[in-house]
């Protein structure tokens, strides 16, 4: 294999975790490039990165105003393609206002903005951003969140079609994996911290895998999903013929 | 013809509006002690042009409908007027 994932990491007018993903490249193999949203197309990469933040300052909702930039259009063709979308804190916030995934996040239950380390219980390795060689249904992992507006709402019956799809992949759960109201940081529904489409190429999450990435600064649990997506990319014919 | 929209943006019921409780304990707090609930929400003023009540009615519904609420989650509706500064000299707030 001639390079590692060639990843476009999105950024916004406010987006603030854009580096923090290219701080973790190295680590993972990713050719990771910063793309402006004003761009139309993303040329030929393998990935498709939406970071944290606070696109054009969450102003009238988070994600209103983002989802109509210019580069959406290509994210959208990219992920109806198949290819591996990945959207973290307000990048889901994004996907959700763009209707490539379901439901909305709403202002945290006790309207605080919460940063820390969160426990997630992880309930279904699939795609390009769990690997089962990385991640194991079951799996209790440590990533940080920081967020004012988390809290996962759709109706019930769109919960119920997410669940029973198994498009929910990780939930907010305390040390040893129960998720119970205490280790709910935001109020979301029935613990909901990740889902994915129906194809399971798009990701959405509100905890942060790209700021565990070093043990120096707290842990490394957010590496297990981002090399997922080499992982993945090579079980794909496609893109293997494509990077000899 | 210029026209103003007061387009209020609400959280459907049944979702749970923690800013609308927590005013609603400071109601009750200040003594005003059969505030039952409050329900938090935002106002929007638009000023715009357009050539009869219909064709404005039907913006202001396209705005809504792609914008300004996420069915997910909000309604909205809204008032519609003509900008009365436009119309009879009357200052408009």
């Amino acid at each position: 294999m001639s390079h590692g994932p060639r990843v476009a990491v999105v950024v916004f007018p406010g987006t603030w975790s854009e580096r923090d993903f290219v701080d973790a490249a190295p680590a993972v193999g990713w050719d990771a490039r910063l793309v402006w949203h004003t761009a139309a197309e993303l040329g030929d990469v393998d990935a498709m990165v939406l970071p944290g933040g606070f696109a054009h300052g969450d102003h009238l909702r988070t994600g209103a105003i983002a989802r109509f930039s210019p580069v959406m259009r290509a994210v959208e063709a990219f992920a109806a393609a198949g290819g591996p979308v990945l959207g973290s804190c307000n990048g889901f916030q994004i996907l959700c206002e763009a209707g490539m995934l379901p439901g909305v996040l709403l202002r945290n239950d006790h309207l605080q903005f919460r940063c820390d380390w969160q426990t997630l219980r992880v309930e279904r390795t699939a795609g390009p951003w769990l690997d089962a060689d990385e991640l194991t249904a079951g799996d209790v992992i440590s990533l940080p969140i920081s967020h004012g507006e988390g809290r996962y709402h759709a109706d019930p019956d769109v919960l119920d079609e997410i669940e029973a799809g198994g498009r929910v992949v990780l939930r907010y759960a305390d040390a040893d994996g129960r998720v119970v109201p205490d280790a709910n940081p935001n109020g979301s529904a029935r613990g909901i911290a990740g889902i994915v489409n129906p194809a399971g190429n798009v990701l959405g999450l509100m905890p942060h895998p790209e700021r565990a990435a070093d043990a120096e600064v707290g842990g490394t649990d957010g590496l297990r999903l981002l090399r997922s997506l080499d992982r993945w990319l090579a079980t794909q014919p496609a893109v293997a013929e494509r990077r000899l | 013809m210029r026209w103003l929209a007061d387009v209020h943006v609400r959280l459907r019921p049944g979702i749970a509006d923690p800013e609308g409780q927590t005013i609603a304990g400071g109601l009750r707090a200040l003594g005003f002690a059969t505030v039952d609930e409050v329900r938090a929400g935002k106002l929007l003023r638009i000023a715009f042009d357009a050539a009869d009540r219909d064709e404005a009615e039907a913006a202001v519904a396209e705005m809504c409908g792609r914008l300004l609420a996420n069915p997910v989650m909000e309604t909205a509706d809204w008032e519609l007027r003509v900008e009365a500064a436009r119309e009879g000299g009357e200052a408009v707030r």
